[in-house]
């Protein structure tokens, strides 16, 4: 383990000599043991899920939500640190209501991600300040630009995507979204596939809590984002239990 | 959330402290007394009359919820300058707001009631603003704008459903607040009032009856408020929601205009 850093990951504004900003790094590190959260883009819309990991029984049901409202017409899910997030949120809010406020027009995602990308960046140059450990997909859908999603790194990176995971079980998520046609899907259907994805990918023996979170903006919604309405967001979950089950059921007969 | 000051941008450590190796200036004393020893933007004005404005909007309750009804005349001075400026917004599901007055005002006390319907979401736990909170805020609003000396010049009617209840109050640009059956602002305070009083005195308005007493009022104000005009906004909120009809235009007829002889 000493050999990690070596000195040069005490402070976000200092390289490594291979290059390499380590607080940046261990951000990252910090969003990679969060719950698993993946965005799909259809073709009407977007649809967010997240396992949101339940670290205690005492919590009532429903606290420390992961998915978040910023304007009207954006939704944002996060993974990573839930206090570092809700600051970003606060931020991503601000910077939609001050859009509003001079334009007179909800706020393009495309600008919002711009802002808040930089917002996110600005805290991996100087020493006095650490990254924050969390990354988060937004999403929006407009009649004129469709649906839009974009996921944002604690670099400050951030890209364009029709499907993402970030969290523990990313690649096993990935591998799913990657399976779906998901241009050709409408957000009813891309909900049932993204309370599967969430119920597969969640590992019961480390993390045995966990409540599923859903939530869309699409065209049904008229451009608002939603949480998704109990009785769709139950019968998802029901059939990704249903699929979970059936999958173990083979796994059996094939011993 | 946007109203609770900038966080990115905090204010001044020390306002008004001397600059550094400075004296600090105290306001008042001799030397500092005197207009040639203040700068232009020490001088502060006024808002002293309105600008582009809108005449009355008129209110009514009945047994179920409120009518609310304005005409979309923008007037600079005596000019019939705008001709489409709807002034009856649905603010959520349970309140519809109405305003006469400056035109400037409404709007920008608009912009900042819907980026609190907005911001209210974001909570996201399902909680909605009442009426009679909106009404409160907006007496606040407007008594603390005129404590500075300058008014939003406008005046406000709130309409809502307050736990099932049809609610209807109104505000003034210098924060006066009241609630009633049936309100009229402007010129139609005067000429409307008395009608939808004698309405309202009747009892068991339904909706129907209210809003033909609404378009009845419209009518007469169009034909004695040189402000007025003959296209209107109407909306009816009710527990079922807001709902605020297309401009309507009253039919009007000034075949008896030339009997009129003025003195």
């Amino acid at each position: 383990m000493s050999s990690i850093g070596t000195g040069y990951d005490l402070s976000a504004s200092q390289f490594s000599p291979d290059g390499r900003v380590f607080q940046v790094e261990y951000a990252t590190k910090a969003v990679e043991n969060s719950g698993t959260v993946i965005g799909l883009r259809g073709k009407d819309g977007v649809v967010f899920a997240v396992e949101k990991l339940v670290t205690s029984k005492l919590y009532e049901p429903g606290a420390n939500k992961r998915i978040f409202h910023v304007d009207e017409h954006v939704g944002m899910a996060v993974a990573g640190l839930i206090s570092d997030a809700r600051q970003i949120v606060e931020t991503a809010r601000s910077e939609a209501s001050n859009y509003r406020s001079q334009y007179g027009a909800p706020v393009p995602l495309k600008y919002l991600n711009e802002r808040v990308s930089m917002y996110m960046h600005a805290y991996t140059l100087y020493s006095a300040v650490r990254p924050y450990g969390c990354s988060l997909v937004m999403g929006t859908w407009n009649s004129y630009d469709g649906p839009q999603m974009y996921m944002l790194d604690p670099s400050g990176v951030s890209f364009s995507y029709f499907g993402c995971a970030v969290g523990k079980a990313k690649q096993a998520a990935k591998t799913e979204i990657e399976k779906l046609k998901l241009a050709d899907m409408t957000v009813k259907e891309l909900v049932k596939e993204a309370a599967r994805i969430i119920y597969l990918v969640h590992d019961e023996l480390k993390d045995k809590q966990f409540e599923l979170e859903l939530s869309w903006v699409s065209k049904d919604t008229k451009g608002r984002h939603q949480l998704v309405p109990k009785e769709i967001a139950t019968e998802s979950e029901n059939l990704a239990q249903q699929a979970l089950a059936d999958i173990e059921d083979s796994d059996e007969g094939d011993m | 959330m946007a109203f609770m000051g900038d966080m990115m941008n905090p204010a001044p450590f020390w306002q008004n402290g001397p600059a550094p190796g400075a004296f600090y200036n105290f306001p008042g004393n001799s030397s500092s007394f005197g207009p040639s020893n203040h700068s232009v933007k020490e001088f502060k004005a006024h808002s002293a009359q309105p600008i582009t404005t809108t005449t009355t909007v008129i209110g009514v309750k009945f047994d179920k919820g409120c009518v609310i009804a304005a005409d979309t005349l923008g007037s600079y001075g005596t000019l019939a300058r705008f001709r489409d400026c709807p002034r009856v917004i649905r603010v959520n599901d349970l309140i519809m707001l109405g305003s006469g007055g400056d035109y400037a005002d409404y709007q920008y006390l608009k912009d900042i009631i819907e980026q609190k319907i907005i911001d209210e979401q974001c909570i996201g736990d399902g909680l909605n603003l009442k009426p009679r909170s909106l009404y409160c805020w907006l007496t606040r609003v407007l008594y603390n704008k005129r404590c500075k000396m300058d008014p939003l010049w406008s005046n406000y009617i709130v309409a809502g459903i307050q736990d099932g209840e049809p609610f209807l109050g109104s505000v003034d640009k210098l924060g006066t607040a009241y609630e009633d059956a049936a309100i009229a602002t402007g010129l139609g305070a005067y000429m409307a009032t008395p009608l939808l009083r004698e309405g309202v005195d009747k009892g068991n308005l339904d909706e129907e009856t209210a809003k033909a007493l609404v378009r009845k009022c419209m009518e007469v104000l169009y034909y004695r408020d040189a402000r007025a005009f003959a296209r209107y906004q109407l909306g009816v909120v009710t527990a079922a929601g807001v709902k605020i009809d297309d401009v309507t235009e009253i039919a009007h007829n000034w075949s008896l205009a030339h009997m009129i002889h003025m003195k």
